[in-house]
């Protein structure tokens, strides 16, 4: 493992520090002031200088990175210019939403996509194959957002199964939170779903053509043993690579996903940090949903040599 | 009775038919051949008699096994069959293992299909026949994985798979096709060992007239979905009833017609290797280890006169593809030098000496851009002629010369690479290679993917190219029948190093270098074997 | 290997495989309605979509207002159309930004392959897609503020790595194959190499790619509107539409459900036709073995 894992991490460690400095040139430098930028066109040059200095500008840029950088491994980001509170508060508070919903998402879809990508994949060209993969076809095509608000429309106004929005908080008890997090899930993860059924689908049946698949036939497995012992093991490999961008996506979306049901979580918190020009809580979010795909990614590159053991064993 | 008797065997995949009226039997103890070029519908006979035919097939006919009809089973009831009673392995034995799996469990698993053991009972049995195929318990534990293993060791997990519950029939489609020679020979040995030890039926499918000659009780002949030509092995060979049966054997032992070349030693050579070295950088095993490097080829050193063709022939992994790669200017060398008449070959700009030599590949169906007409393709050396290249009505003459140099017509130069058959293309590329006049040919494996009766009409070629043109040639093969048919002189290369050199006949007579006598008894001989057989004389090498 | 010739890939026989194909010819026709709507607007809509008629807002579809009106009164028709105009731009400028940028740059890594210069393109790929479209959309809203042109440079930037990758990885299969090597046997440089061998064989790759992209592309556009960073009023978008919509759907849900529809077919169309090109242009069958 040791040297695999190493590389690993060394490339994860350079990914981090290069996506940190890309978000810090593009909202410290490129802007100019930052402070004069916050407080608009008209801030009296007073408070602008006030700001300048009470976000550490007037030290030099290389300093002001660092000063950043060691911040956020600290779990410091800084304090908020509108909330007045540390923007590691509004973030633990948001992410208690965020989180949470994504891998609700993430779970949903999977569970739909594998038994769907599976049972196309075993009955191709079958009635069921060519409907499932022809719904899928429409599941991508739909925006999550849209879908998000035709779910209220059936389920929260017509039928009043869910609220149409907004959080009870955790305190309200796990099966509150998690029926107000139900909505937003499921539109979250269909079109998900549909993109990674589509994806099991095709894997399998590339490894359904494999050598091996026959040679497990010719030792007298019937169809469903092959399958499930020989072809499904190998599909999984390319399967993880979507599921671990897919992450990313379901965090994106996410940040759409809560303005339809307005839930206080990280994306509310980010439009909110646009329109009134709070760089600072801008900065962190982007920063934490960046270290979150690279973290994903590098799990995923892990997972991998888990799963496959010529990796594994070659880099032992 | 009959082990394996097919009677009347038809089939059809989607309204093609692919088989027609295959007669086929195998008794116990047993080992038929059954032979045929690409296409014949051998591969398919095996696959109907083991249900594992695509979808779409239909089958019409019988086979039976001890006398039980298996045509018209049920997929369930066919499962039964196989591993238990009739075991198969196939061609690739990179492609056949499952790669996630260890070969223990793969092993294993034909046991807990079929019987009702836990996994530990199961183990003991894959140990036993992992044994069976001499991969012994310390070096080969039941934990490892196939991309562990060489093709070879990953080719006898594939017929322990098969034969770990002693099925009646074994069916091997090309089982050592994939292999090299030393390890084929290895590989044969070993099923021969196993058809007497369990008194097994073997099917034996194969292209090579001389792998079944030396091993097969009896033999059956397939053209276009036909068996063609059967019976007993010595009989087959000495009456050959059906003229394909006498093409297909003229074919594999076919000896180009070639004048002697007039080599004068005192000129300078068409081809100068000196001490050639080629290392390559080792990927770190550890972070901060030092760059370690492979050494492909290790000090190599010939000359290639004019006229002259020199074979150069090697197990996979030798260094003599990185060898060609050195000569033809595509890498770097760390050692040595090499001249093409007199012109030092380097990876700079110059094109002096490349300009004097060409490749023509092994792949016909790669060798091609096929976004090009063939006129623009074999034009393409012009290149290295810079502002000397023809144009215009000359360009145009060239080409219809190489074309024709090649036996193809110049109104074929404004075709597609796809309209052509595999032997066609191979024709294009030897003419791409003859259009700037070159004066060294390396051929790396170029008849190696062909039919024997294809290989056959573009060896005629290439020896009659060489005696009209004076043409040089490095042969590159593992095939040293081939290489006998056509070469002067012979290189032999392992491990990076030629560790033989010598006029081709006499090498092949009396070799020197234990490696070299090794390759040639492993290799098989179709002349040889029939010899063994009281066939006929001929010239046994 | 069989010795019959293998007859593929023929112009006319390309032209009738592309006629027989169900996927292709609808997802065809559905983005030329589209596109040609897009091309309409430029010179009539049935409304003028600038002019805002509160007298009749939210009306449902009737003769008059074929989809009926929105919250401001104006025709959701016109408004579709000019939508459409606004949504394939912006995708198809970010595509051409993807391929332009992309393409050379996953071309010379495979050229360079194993070296530095491969490293840094590829890790530099690898940066870009830790920001997913919206994040880079984000980032540039927050400096420069929201607009169409915004949304082009964020979903453009986001594509450069996609193609980048797909012609690394097709290059580097296609620089193994002995037609390439043949090329270098006749010394010819790895640009031109590049570009005489290894383009024209990935074109089929880039042209499937290119209208995955599109569609995905049409959707960032229509998110990125949603939440207000895409374009802006008075350009009309179907994203913004939506979002409009979206407080009042429990009275008119015509204005949400229309647009919506708008961007399912549109996408619905690019991906059919993807699939219908990528079949076609690859027609080896998938043998099972099982």
């Amino acid at each position: 493992m040791s040297a695999f894992f190493v590389k690993r991490v060394i490339s994860l460690i350079l990914s981090l520090i290069a996506a940190s400095v890309v978000i810090f040139l593009v909202l410290e430098v490129v802007p100019g002031d930052p402070a004069a930028f916050m407080l608009g066109i008209n801030a009296d040059p007073q408070a602008v200088e006030a700001l300048r200095d009470q976000l550490g500008l007037n030290a030099p840029l290389v300093e002001r990175y660092f000063t950043w950088v060691f911040g956020l491994m600290r779990g410091e980001f800084g304090t908020s210019y509108t909330y007045r509170v540390p923007v590691a508060e509004l973030i633990a508070d948001r992410l208690w939403v965020s989180l949470p919903l994504a891998i609700y998402a993430l779970v949903l879809s999977t569970l739909i996509a594998f038994p769907v990508g599976i049972i196309a994949a075993a009955r191709r060209n079958s009635l069921a194959d060519v409907t499932v993969m022809g719904a899928t076809q429409f599941g991508i095509a739909v925006p999550n957002f849209w879908f998000a608000m035709l779910l209220v429309l059936v389920f929260s106004i017509s039928l009043r199964w869910f609220s149409a929005g907004g959080f009870p908080g955790w305190d309200a008890g796990a099966y509150e939170a998690m029926r107000a997090l139900t909505l937003p899930a499921v539109a979250l993860a269909l079109p998900q779903a549909s993109i990674l059924a589509r994806v099991m689908r095709s894997s399998l049946l590339d490894t359904l053509g494999e050598d091996y698949v026959r040679t497990a036939r010719a030792k007298g497995l019937t169809r469903s043993q092959a399958l499930w012992r020989h072809a499904v093991r190998n599909a999984l490999i390319p399967v993880l690579t979507i599921l671990g961008l897919q992450f990313s996506f379901l965090l994106a979306g996410a940040i759409i996903i809560e303005n339809v049901f307005f839930l206080p979580g990280l994306g509310r918190l980010v439009f909110q940090g646009i329109t009134q020009r709070d760089l600072i809580v801008v900065k962190s979010v982007v920063m934490l949903l960046v270290f979150a795909v690279i973290l994903v990614t590098f799990l995923v590159d892990i997972a991998y040599a888990v799963a496959d053991p010529r990796l594994r064993r070659q880099h032992a | 009775m009959t082990l394996l008797s097919v009677k009347k065997l038809g089939l059809t995949i989607s309204g093609t038919p692919i088989l027609r009226d295959v007669d086929l039997d195998v008794d116990a103890g047993e080992i038929v051949g059954l032979i045929g070029e690409s296409g014949s519908g051998k591969s398919m006979t095996a696959l109907a008699v083991m249900h594992l035919t695509p979808v779409g097939a239909e089958k019409t006919g019988s086979v039976r096994l001890d006398g039980k009809e298996l045509v018209g089973l049920h997929d369930r009831q066919m499962c039964f069959f196989r591993g238990t009673e009739i075991g198969m392995i196939f061609q690739e034995p990179m492609t056949a293992l499952n790669p996630v799996m260890t070969i223990g469990d793969q092993v294993a698993e034909t046991v807990r299909v079929h019987k009702r053991v836990g996994r530990t009972e199961a183990m003991v049995v894959a140990r036993d026949a992992l044994g069976r195929v001499e991969l012994p318990e310390d070096r080969f534990p039941l934990s490892l994985y196939p991309h562990e293993l060489s093709g070879g060791q990953r080719q006898r997990v594939g017929i322990a798979m098969a034969i770990a519950l002693r099925p009646r029939l074994l069916i091997a489609d090309e089982p050592t096709t994939a292999l090299d020679v030393t390890t084929q020979a290895q590989i044969l040995d070993l099923l021969k060992r196993l058809v007497d030890e369990d008194g097994m039926g073997l099917l034996l499918i194969t292209h090579d007239l001389a792998v079944v000659a030396g091993l097969a009780d009896r033999i059956a002949i397939m053209r276009y979905g036909e068996v063609v030509e059967a019976g007993e092995t010595g009989e087959v060979f000495r009456e050959m009833r059906h003229p394909y049966t006498r093409a297909l054997f003229e074919a594999s032992r076919h000896q180009p017609v070639r004048l002697a070349p007039e080599v004068r030693p005192d000129a300078v050579p068409v081809l100068d290797v000196r001490g050639v070295v080629r290392d390559y950088p080792v990927a770190r095993r550890r972070l901060f280890a030092p760059r370690r490097f492979f050494r492909a080829v290790d000090g190599v050193s010939f000359v290639i006169h004019k006229g002259e063709n020199v074979g150069l022939v090697g197990e996979s992994g030798c260094g003599k593809s990185t060898l060609s790669r050195a000569i033809l200017a595509l890498e770097a060398i760390q050692g040595g030098h090499i001249h093409v008449e007199g012109e030092p070959v380097g990876t700079g700009a110059s094109f002096a000496a490349r300009r004097k030599m060409q490749i023509v590949f092994q792949d016909p169906y790669g060798s091609f851009n096929p976004r090009q007409r063939v006129g623009k393709l074999i034009c393409e050396p012009f290149h290295l002629l810079g502002a000397e290249a023809p144009t215009g009505a000359d360009r145009d003459r060239r080409i219809a010369e190489a074309l024709d140099n090649v036996g193809l017509r110049s109104s074929d130069a404004l075709k597609y690479i796809h309209e052509f058959s595999g032997g066609q293309r191979q024709r294009i590329a030897i003419a791409r290679a003859l259009i700037i006049h070159p004066a060294l040919i390396v051929l790396d494996e170029a008849v190696s993917a062909l039919d024997v009766s294809i290989r056959a009409q573009i060896l005629d070629l290439l020896a009659d190219l060489s005696d009209r043109m004076m043409l040089s040639y490095l042969f590159i093969s593992h095939d040293l029948t081939v290489v006998r048919s056509i070469t002067d002189r012979v290189l032999v290369m392992k491990a990076g190093r030629i560790v033989e050199e010598g006029e081709t006949e006499a090498l092949f007579r009396n070799p020197q270098h234990p490696y070299t006598r090794q390759l040639i008894a492993a290799a098989p001989h179709l002349d040889r074997a029939l010899a063994a057989r009281d066939i006929m004389g001929g010239n046994n090498g | 290997m069989s010795d019959a010739p293998v007859v593929l890939e023929r112009r006319d026989n390309l032209w009738r495989a592309a006629l027989g194909s169900r996927s292709l010819v609808i997802g065809l026709a559905i983005t030329l309605v589209f596109v040609v709507a897009a091309l309409v607007s430029l010179a009539w809509t049935p409304y003028d979509v600038t002019k805002l008629a509160i007298a009749i807002k939210l009306r449902p579809p009737s003769p008059e207002h074929w989809f009926g009106t929105d919250i401001f009164g104006r025709d959701i028709l016109a408004m579709i159309m000019v939508g459409a105009r606004t949504s394939i731009a912006v995708a198809v400028i970010a595509v051409g930004i993807g391929i332009v940028l992309g393409v050379p740059l996953g071309l010379a890594a495979a050229t360079l392959r194993g070296t530095l210069g491969d490293e840094v393109i590829m890790r530099g790929n690898d940066l870009i897609f830790a920001f997913p479209a919206l994040l880079i959309a984000i980032l540039i809203t927050a400096v420069f503020g929201p607009g169409a042109v915004n949304a082009i440079i964020a979903i453009g930037i986001f594509n450069i790595p996609v193609f980048a990758r797909l012609a690394r990885g097709a290059a580097l299969s296609l620089w193994t194959r002995e037609f390439v090597m043949s090329a270098r046997v006749a010394g010819k440089g790895r640009a031109r190499i590049s570009i005489e061998h290894i383009l024209p064989n990935i074109t089929n790759l880039l042209i499937v790619q290119g209208t995955i992209q599109f569609s995905l592309g049409i959707l960032a556009e229509a998110a990125l509107s949603y939440v207000g960073l895409g374009a802006q009023p008075p350009i009309p978008s179907w994203g913004r539409m939506l979002s409009e919509a979206q407080t009042m759907i429990s009275i008119a849900p015509h204005t949400a459900i229309i647009p919506g529809l708008a961007i399912v077919l549109t996408v619905l169309g690019l991906n059919l036709m993807g699939d219908g090109l990528r079949d076609l242009f690859d027609p080896r069958l998938r043998r099972s073995r099982l």
